[in-house]
C-alpha cells in the first residue's frame, strides 16, 4: 500500500470532514501499479493555514476551495506554482466562474470538483488525479531505483532502435508506392533523411557495443602502459574531419606527460566521446581544448569547449543512459544518448571521477580525475 | 464533411515520422497542422480547434502524449484523439484503451503503434470522424 497525502483547504467544516470521510476507505488501483494507493487527509480552514501545512507536510494532492476568508484559493495556487512544488491541485468550488477557471488552469490546477459533490464524484476525480500523478512519477522513480533501470533501459533501447526503422520503412513505402512522383529526384529528402537515420542507428549500435563491453565482467583485461597524450592525439585525428566542417579548432595542451596502467580501448572511449562532443555541441568557429595534467595523486584530464552549454537543471541527468538534452539548439544534432553514460562508467571502473561545469552559450568543461595508484607519471 | 474540410493536428518529435504522417494524411486529402513538441501542440490547442489530433507519446517528457490527450479533451471534449507510439508490448511498456478503467485515465479514442500503414491510418481517421 502506498499512501498519498491529501490536503483539503475549505472554510466549510462539512466539506472538509466529508472529504476525510469519503477518502478514508478509498483506494485506487492501476494496471501496472505495484500497489494500491490510499489517502491520508489533512484539513485546513484558510489559505494561510493551508500554506503552513503544505510547507510542513508537502502533500501530493491539494483540494482547494477558491472562495476563502483570507487569501483566495487562486493565490495559494500561485504560491505553489512559483515554487514549482510537485503537487496536483484540484479546485473545489460552487461557482467556477470562467475567469477563475481559466486562471486556475493556467496556474496549474488539473481538475475542478463542483460543490456540492457526491462521494462518487469526489472519488472519480481523485482516481484520475492519482493516475496522472502516478504516470508522472513512474518514470522518475524508475530512474532512481537501480532495480528497475534495466527494464527502463531495455524499453528505451528498443524504442530508440525501432524509431529509425519506422522512419526508413515509411520512406521506402513512400517510394514503393511512387507517392511523391515518378522521378528519383522527387525523393531527394526521403533518401537524405534515410541515410541520416542509418548513420544515427550505426552510431547507436557502436555505442551499445562500447556499453556492453564495459558492462560485462571482462575476463581478458588488456592492462598496459597507456600514454594519455597519445590517445588524445589519436582521438583528435578521428574527430578532425568533423571539426573542419564545423570550423572548430582543437588544441591539445600536455602539461604533464601522464602514463597510466589501463586498457587502451577504455581510454579511447573516454577521449573519443568527450572530444567529439566538444566539437558536436560547439558553435561554428568555436574552440575545443584538451589539457592533460597530473597532481601528486591523480591524472587530470580537462576537456573544454566554447559551445552551446548545458543548463544547471540538465546537468543533473547528463550521465544517465539515453538522456539527451532536448532543446532548440540540440534538435539538429544527432546522438545516441549513451556516450556520456559510457564515459562515466569507464571512469568509475578506474575509481576516478568526472565532473561537469557549464554555462549556456559560453561553454562546457569536463574534468576527469583518475587516481594514480595504477598510474605512473613519466 | 469532406476530407478537404478536415484539419488534423499531428504532434511528434521525430521529424521523419512527422513528415511521413503529414505527407500521408495530405495525400489522403486532409489538411494538417504539424508540430514537433508538446509545448507547441499546447499553444496550437489554446487558439485553434482541430477536427482530430494525433499525438506521439514520448516527446519532451515520457508522458507528453498522455498530457496532451488530457488537455485537448478538457478543452474540446468532442475532438477525437489518436495516441501513436513506438513503445509496445515487446518493449516492456504497454498500454491499451480497451477496458473502461483504462479509458477513464487515458483520454485517447484510439491507441496505435507506430509503423502503421497509410491506408490503415486513413481508415482509423475516417472511422473516428464517422466519414
Amino acid at each position: 500500500m502506498a499512501v498519498l497525502k491529501v490536503l483539503v483547504i475549505d472554510d466549510e467544516p462539512g466539506i472538509r470532514s466529508g472529504v476525510s470521510r469519503i477518502l478514508k476507505n478509498f483506494h485506487v488501483t492501476y494496471p501496472f501499479m505495484d500497489e494500491d494507493y490510499t489517502f491520508d487527509v489533512t484539513e485546513a480552514a484558510t489559505g494561510e493555514e493551508g500554506i503552513t501545512i503544505l510547507e510542513r507536510d508537502m502533500p501530493d494532492i491539494l483540494l482547494l476551495d477558491n472562495k476563502l476568508p483570507g487569501i483566495q484559493g487562486i493565490e495559494v495556487l500561485e504560491y505553489i506554482r512559483k515554487r514549482n512544488y510537485d503537487i496536483v491541485v484540484a479546485m473545489i468550488t460552487s461557482y467556477a466562474s470562467l475567469d477563475v477557471a481559466i486562471r486556475a488552469t493556467r496556474d496549474g490546477a488539473i481538475d475542478f470538483i463542483p460543490k456540492p459533490f457526491t462521494p462518487q464524484e469526489l472519488k472519480s476525480s481523485i482516481e484520475n488525479i492519482t493516475k496522472q500523478q502516478y504516470l508522472k512519477r513512474i518514470t522518475h522513480k524508475m530512474k532512481q531505483e537501480g532495480k528497475k533501470i534495466r527494464y527502463q533501459f531495455l524499453s528505451v533501447l528498443s524504442h530508440e532502435l525501432k524509431a529509425p526503422l519506422n522512419a526508413l520503412e515509411g520512406y521506402l513505402r513512400m517510394m514503393q508506392g511512387k507517392q511523391a512522383g515518378e522521378l528519383i529526384d522527387d525523393y531527394a529528402t526521403p533518401i537524405e533523411r534515410s541515410l541520416q537515420r542509418i548513420q544515427g542507428m550505426r552510431s547507436l549500435i557502436m555505442d551499445l557495443l562500447d556499453f556492453t563491453k564495459i558492462r560485462l565482467e571482462r575476463k581478458e583485461e588488456k592492462i598496459e602502459e597507456v600514454n594519455l597524450a597519445e590517445v588524445a592525439s589519436e582521438a583528435i585525428i578521428t574527430v578532425q574531419p568533423y571539426a573542419i566542417q564545423m570550423d572548430v579548432t582543437i588544441n591539445l595542451n600536455v602539461k604533464s606527460n601522464v602514463i597510466i596502467m589501463a586498457d587502451p580501448g577504455d581510454m579511447e572511449i573516454v577521449f573519443n566521446n568527450l572530444i567529439s562532443n566538444a566539437v558536436k555541441y560547439n558553435k561554428i568557429g568555436g574552440k575545443a581544448e584538451i589539457t592533460i595534467d597530473s597532481s601528486d595523486s591523480e591524472a587530470i584530464l580537462v576537456i573544454s569547449d566554447t559551445g552551446i552549454g548545458i543548463t544547471k537543471n540538465d546537468t543533473e541527468n547528463l550521465f544517465t543512459e539515453f538522456v539527451r538534452i532536448k532543446n532548440e539548439k540540440t534538435r539538429n544534432i544527432s546522438g545516441s544518448g549513451l556516450g556520456l553514460s559510457i564515459v562515466k562508467k569507464v571512469v568509475e571502473l578506474y575509481h576516478g571521477t568526472i565532473k561537469v561545469d557549464s554555462t549556456p552559450d559560453v561553454g562546457t568543461v569536463f574534468t576527469i580525475r583518475l587516481p594514480k595508484k595504477t598510474i605512473t607519471s613519466a | 464533411m469532406k476530407k478537404s474540410d478536415i484539419t488534423i493536428l499531428v504532434a511528434d518529435d521525430d521529424p521523419d515520422y512527422l513528415f511521413q504522417t503529414v505527407f500521408n494524411l495530405e495525400k489522403a486529402g486532409y489538411k494538417t497542422v504539424a508540430v514537433e513538441s508538446q509545448a507547441e501542440a499546447e499553444s496550437v490547442i489554446a487558439r485553434f480547434k482541430p477536427d482530430l489530433a494525433i499525438f506521439d507519446l514520448m516527446m519532451e517528457s515520457d508522458d507528453s502524449g498522455f498530457i496532451l490527450c488530457y488537455k485537448i479533451k478538457r478543452k474540446y471534449p468532442d475532438v477525437p484523439v489518436i495516441l501513436a507510439t513506438a513503445v509496445s508490448h515487446e518493449t516492456g511498456l504497454s498500454f491499451s484503451i480497451d477496458s473502461d478503467q483504462e479509458k477513464s485515465w487515458i483520454r485517447a479514442d484510439r491507441y496505435l503503434e507506430k509503423g502503421i500503414r497509410p491506408e490503415q491510418l486513413d481508415q482509423e481517421v475516417m472511422k473516428l470522424l464517422k466519414l
